[in-house]
């Protein structure tokens, strides 16, 4: 992995993306505790961010299966059983954000990236 | 079964009663197997007579009517329509209707009801002239009214009171002209009626007692001008209605020989047959085996289903020995019931009565020499109805002194209905006990009051009965352990009117300390669920000037809190992209707004289209370029329309007396006024409303939260109106109010709601739900019984004073604008998967690969 000589003091959120860690926003502060941001990957595909109440974060695929928008970022967050998801804003269907896995249907599930925050 | 071969049997008349005593064929399996032939003198099948009134509150013939073609047709039963039986032939067995028609019969059942009563003075068939009893009279009330400013109504009893309501609602100055000393005099005492003149003389209506009717006063041209009364003044009236009592139809049986009672009706034993075995007589038309001729719609019911059985051979069950008189007055906006005894007429009965004429109420409980309880009057509060009269024949389990005093005047808790035996009978219009309606519950597994209204038909009479039947069937549910967890969702087992008023009465501004302190326990410290967060959002919004947190929704915290479309200020599309609303007050809009959204749609490449809400909706934005647009909306003076929030959406308004022949007041501009007042105010769910210039209702006011329709002394209010999947007529709340009378009254209506309705509960649905129903808001609105009034009105204050546009918030700062990014790592970068194809000149969406699984079923309420 290889780090560009910025200023130590920035911490970036990264992606895990194909085998590296991908830096997808300089300022995690702008991120909201319990929303969502999008992040265009370099193969044109996207991914929902989100960071909950703790601090911790998650990334999962920000296509909605049920409906085939890219609209998973602009969802509810919500956490059940000590489990964070999101619930897609169009027809609500709620996806675990550490697994992917649909918690309405269990036949469907998105990919789940891992993510950090590291200078 | 004892026939084999079908039989003729033939129904004169198809009112409630002979559409009931069909029902009661079908249920006994004879409709279906034997030849029923019907014999209907309106133009139109059996309807809700009873709410016939309901007409003028904007029920539909449609909506009135009880009968309807599948039923007919699934047990073959021959309707003719407009067709009357003109003579019985009984010897050989045949009935001949007014077109020719012949029909020979096995069985022949009259069902005839009653026909007005009309005093044999001069002028009495003058035009102008109107009885009360079908759709038909109603509808040329109506016509007539048009014309008139004065009417008169002839009888004060309960019909001629409802009639009076229906003259007073259409806009008429309106006088009561009663015989006997008091109004209402077969229902209530003395007391009673002076209380209850108090009360309609305070209404605006004259009332004139101890008065008859000598002659209606023709003009020139043969119409109606006024009434002379028998203390020999002239009461100057444009139209009169008759209301003096009904008499039952029995010429036909007359004609055919049949015996009839001294003072009418067809005199029958307590199978429901007349002396020849062949012919029944059920309902209104029939005098029955305790002497009696009843007018009410219960008595006739229990005849239908007692001739229904004798007619399948089963006789063994009860016979019909007579039945309650109660009754309640339904219309007017008065609390009048009277059930039982209530003249105490019984041998050794006496009184305990509770009169306060300042506010105009007045109890009486007739007791028997062993305590129990034979009857009473009601008039002014009559909350207790519907558990004095099942309780009618017992021996009540606290003292009669306890059950007249208003509650909070050492009245003891309030005895619920779960005290009653299960004998006692609940719905006297379908004669259902409280058994009946336990058993629904427990053994025919119903779980909410529309289904046992389904199951059991309780209820869906005159309505009296509801409350109490919501009451046993919540009783009912938690005793069978149905421990209905009435949480909010997985992380609050509060309510959300428990949540507003946690949040109001500790100033809380934020979610996460409301989760952490007030939680359900394992969801504390979490970060909440798609349920809370908006609906907190929603109460801290509603709140926001009060509690001291900033009124813009996406400050700090709350942004996190709001559904999508609140935390983008616009509606999301199936494709990602967004439609823009701006706010068009009244649907009033000038030529150069409208061509900035010309301008704007044609810009940015927009699809245009004009909503059901008197608004222009832009479709096919994207994220980045809302700002942009709004931008310039702003800039030309337009602000959000709040089309994504659960929030103020839009007033219609129609045209008024500014422009309209018909219109009494200016629609429009109160359209505007309410629209402003309101804009932004975060409720439960959607609040829609508006404005009628005139009766005509062009603006479909009774179809909103909130409705206003002009008359010619003010605005009449309406509230829980809806369309949408569910569709409900609105209720008037209160009538010819000025200006500042209603908006004070629809800022404690919606402060009240807010207060207390369920998360994504509109109007409607709270209306039916929250206990007591239109009485109790009314009485927390109008009358101010809870005191809570002057608190209501200063959170409406707050919100008022309060209010800023969100969107020119959002454009004044930097930071909030930060948002509106396609991505966080490339915001210059539009979503390629948000792409548009044309149709007819305009854009659509091009669905990205739609491999789309099964969808829920969209729409009702969740969103
Ligand atoms: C745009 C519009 C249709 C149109 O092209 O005319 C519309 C569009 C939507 N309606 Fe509607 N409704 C529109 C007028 C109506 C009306 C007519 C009216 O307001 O006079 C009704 C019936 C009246 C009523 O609400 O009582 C109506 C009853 C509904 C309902 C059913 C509500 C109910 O209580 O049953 C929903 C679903 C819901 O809210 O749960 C709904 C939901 C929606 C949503 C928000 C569905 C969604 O979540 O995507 C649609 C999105 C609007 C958007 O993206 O801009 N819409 N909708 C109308 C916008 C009016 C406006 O100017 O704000
Ligand atoms: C405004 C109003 C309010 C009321 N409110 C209440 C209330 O709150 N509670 C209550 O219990 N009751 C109430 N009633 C009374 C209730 O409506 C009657 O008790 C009930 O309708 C009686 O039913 P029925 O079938 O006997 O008579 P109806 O409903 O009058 O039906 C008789 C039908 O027979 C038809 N008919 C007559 N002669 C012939 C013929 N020769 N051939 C063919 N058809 C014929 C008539 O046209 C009519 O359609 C109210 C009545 C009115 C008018
Ligand atoms: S409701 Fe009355 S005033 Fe308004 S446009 Fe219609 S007819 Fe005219
Ligand atoms: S008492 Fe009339 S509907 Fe039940």
């Amino acid at each position: 992995m290889t780090i560009l000589a910025v200023e130590t003091t920035t911490a970036y959120v990264q992606l895990y993306v194909d085998g590296d860690w991908l830096p997808v926003c300089d300022d995690p502060t702008r991120i909201t505790p319990g929303r969502g941001v999008a992040v265009l990957l370099p193969d044109g595909g996207q991914a929902a961010v989100f960071q909950d109440r703790t601090g911790r974060w998650y990334a999962i695929d920000n296509h909605d299966p049920f409906t085939g928008a890219a609209v998973l970022s602009r969802g509810l967050m919500g956490s059940s059983d000590g489990s964070a998801f999101v619930a897609s804003p169009l027809l609500k269907q709620r996806f675990d954000l550490t697994t992917g896995r649909c918690l309405d249907d269990e036949e469907v599930s998105v990919r789940a990236y891992a993510v950090r925050v590291a200078a | 079964m004892s026939t084999a071969t079908p039989r003729t049997i033939v129904l004169v008349g198809h009112g409630m009663v002979g559409q009931r005593f069909l029902e009661a064929l079908a249920e006994h399996g004879v409709a279906g197997r034997d030849r029923v032939v019907v014999l209907c003198e309106e133009p139109r099948p059996a309807y809700d007579r009873v709410q016939l009134t309901s007409y003028f509150a904007g029920r539909t013939p449609e909506e009135l009517s009880l009968s309807d073609a599948e039923f007919l047709d699934k047990y073959g039963i021959e309707l003719h329509l407009g067709d009357p039986a003109e003579t019985i032939d009984r010897e050989r067995g045949v009935v001949t209707a007014r077109s020719g028609l012949t029909v020979a019969y096995d069985t022949l059942v009259l069902a005839t009801g009653s026909y007005p009563f009309v005093p044999p003075v001069p002028g009495k068939d003058a035009a102008g002239c109107f009885v009360y009893r079908t759709i038909e009279d109603l509808l040329a009330i109506e016509e007539y009214a048009k014309n008139a400013t004065t009417g008169a109504v002839v009888g004060g009893g309960l019909l001629g009171l409802e009639a009076a309501g229906a003259l007073k609602g259409l806009g008429l100055s309106t006088h009561i002209v009663e015989f006997a000393p008091r109004l209402m005099p077969v229902q209530v005492d003395e007391g009673g009626g002076a209380a209850l003149h108090r009360t309609i003389t305070g209404m605006g209506l004259t009332v004139h007692t101890g008065t008859g009717t000598q002659e209606i006063v023709t003009g020139e041209d043969g119409s109606v001008t006024a009434m002379r009364l028998s203390d020999g003044s002239e009461l100057a009236t444009d139209m009169v209605v008759f209301s003096a009592g009904v008499r039952p139809r029995d010429q036909l049986a007359r004609d055919c020989g049949l015996a009839v009672g001294e003072r009418g009706g067809i005199t029958v034993d307590e199978r429901c047959r007349t002396a020849d075995p062949k012919v029944f007589a059920i309902g209104e038309c029939a005098l029955a085996a305790d002497g009696r001729v009843y007018g009410l719609v219960a008595p006739g019911y229990e005849m239908a289903q007692v001739a229904a059985a004798a007619i399948a051979d089963q006789e063994n069950g009860n016979g019909f020995t007579g039945a309650d008189m109660s009754t309640k007055l339904k219309l007017l906006g008065v609390d009048v019931a009277s059930f039982g005894d209530a003249h105490g007429t019984a041998e050794g009965s006496l009184d305990v009565v509770y009169a306060d004429s300042r506010s105009g109420t007045y109890k009486k409980l007739v007791v028997g020499a062993g305590g129990e309880l034979l009857g009473g009057v009601l008039v002014g509060d009559a909350e207790s109805y519907g558990m004095l009269r099942p309780l009618t024949g017992s021996v009540p389990p606290i003292s009669p002194e306890q059950l007249v005093l208003p509650a909070g005047a050492g009245a003891p808790v309030a005895l619920g209905p779960t005290a009653l035996p299960d004998e006692a009978v609940i719905c006297s219009c379908h004669n259902v006990t409280k058994g009946a309606i336990r058993g629904a519950v427990t053994e025919h597994s119903c779980t909410s009051v529309p289904e046992v209204k389904k199951c059991t038909k309780a209820g869906t009479g005159c309505g009296s009965c509801v409350k109490v039947l919501g009451q046993l069937v919540t009783a009912e549910l938690e005793a069978g352990g149905v421990e209905v967890d009435k949480g909010l969702c997985g992380c609050f087992a509060q309510t959300r009117q428990e949540l507003y008023e946690i949040v109001l009465a500790l100033r809380l501004t934020s979610y996460r300390e409301l989760l952490d302190a007030h939680g359900r326990a394992e969801a504390r410290g979490g970060d909440g669920c798609e349920i809370c967060k908006p609906t907190i959002g929603s109460i801290i919004a509603s709140l926001a000037p009060t509690l001291g947190a900033d009124g813009y929704v996406l400050d700090g915290e709350q942004a996190a809190l709001q559904d999508t479309n609140d935390h983008f200020l616009a509606n999301l599309q199936k494709n990602g992209s967004y439609s823009i609303v701006p706010r068009i007050p009244g649907g009033e809009i000038t030529p150069e707004k409208l061509i900035v959204i010309g301008e704007v749609a044609r810009d940015f490449g927009l699809y245009t289209k004009i909503t059901g809400g008197q608004r222009i909706d832009m479709f096919g934005a994207r994220v980045e370029q809302l700002p942009l647009i709004w931008a310039k909306l702003v800039d030309a003076g337009f602000e959000s329309g709040h089309a994504y929030g659960k929030s103020l959406r839009t007033v219609k308004s129609c045209v008024g007396s500014t422009w309209c022949r018909y219109g009494v007041q200016d629609s429009v501009r109160m359209a505007i006024d309410l629209e402003l007042r309101y804009r932004g105010l975060r409720s439960p769910h959607k609040l829609k409303s508006a404005v009628s210039g005139c009766a005509r209702e062009c603006a479909e006011a009774q179809s909103k939260d909130f409705g206003v329709i002009a008359t010619s002394n003010g605005w009449n209010l309406y509230v829980g109106g809806n369309g949408g999947a569910t569709p409900r007529h609105a209720d008037l709340l209160a009538q010819d109010l000025d200006d500042d009378g209603l908006i004070r009254l629809i800022d404690r209506f919606l402060m009240f709601y807010i207060r207390t309705a369920d998360r994504l509960e509109r109007t409607s649905t709270w209306l039916e739900r929250i206990e007591g129903g239109l009485d109790h808001v009314r009485d927390v609105v109008v009358e101010d019984s809870l005191g809570i009034c002057a608190d209501l009105e200063a959170l409406m204050t707050a919100h008022v004073s309060g209010y800023r546009d969100e969107w020119a918030s959002t454009l004044d700062d930097p930071e909030r604008l930060a948002r509106f990014v396609s991505f966080v790592n490339a915001p210059e970068v539009p979503d390629p998967t948000v792409r548009f194809v044309p149709e007819r000149n305009q854009i659509k969406p091009e669905l990205p690969l739609l491999n789309l699984t099964t969808r829920p079923l969209e729409g009702t309420a969740t969103r």
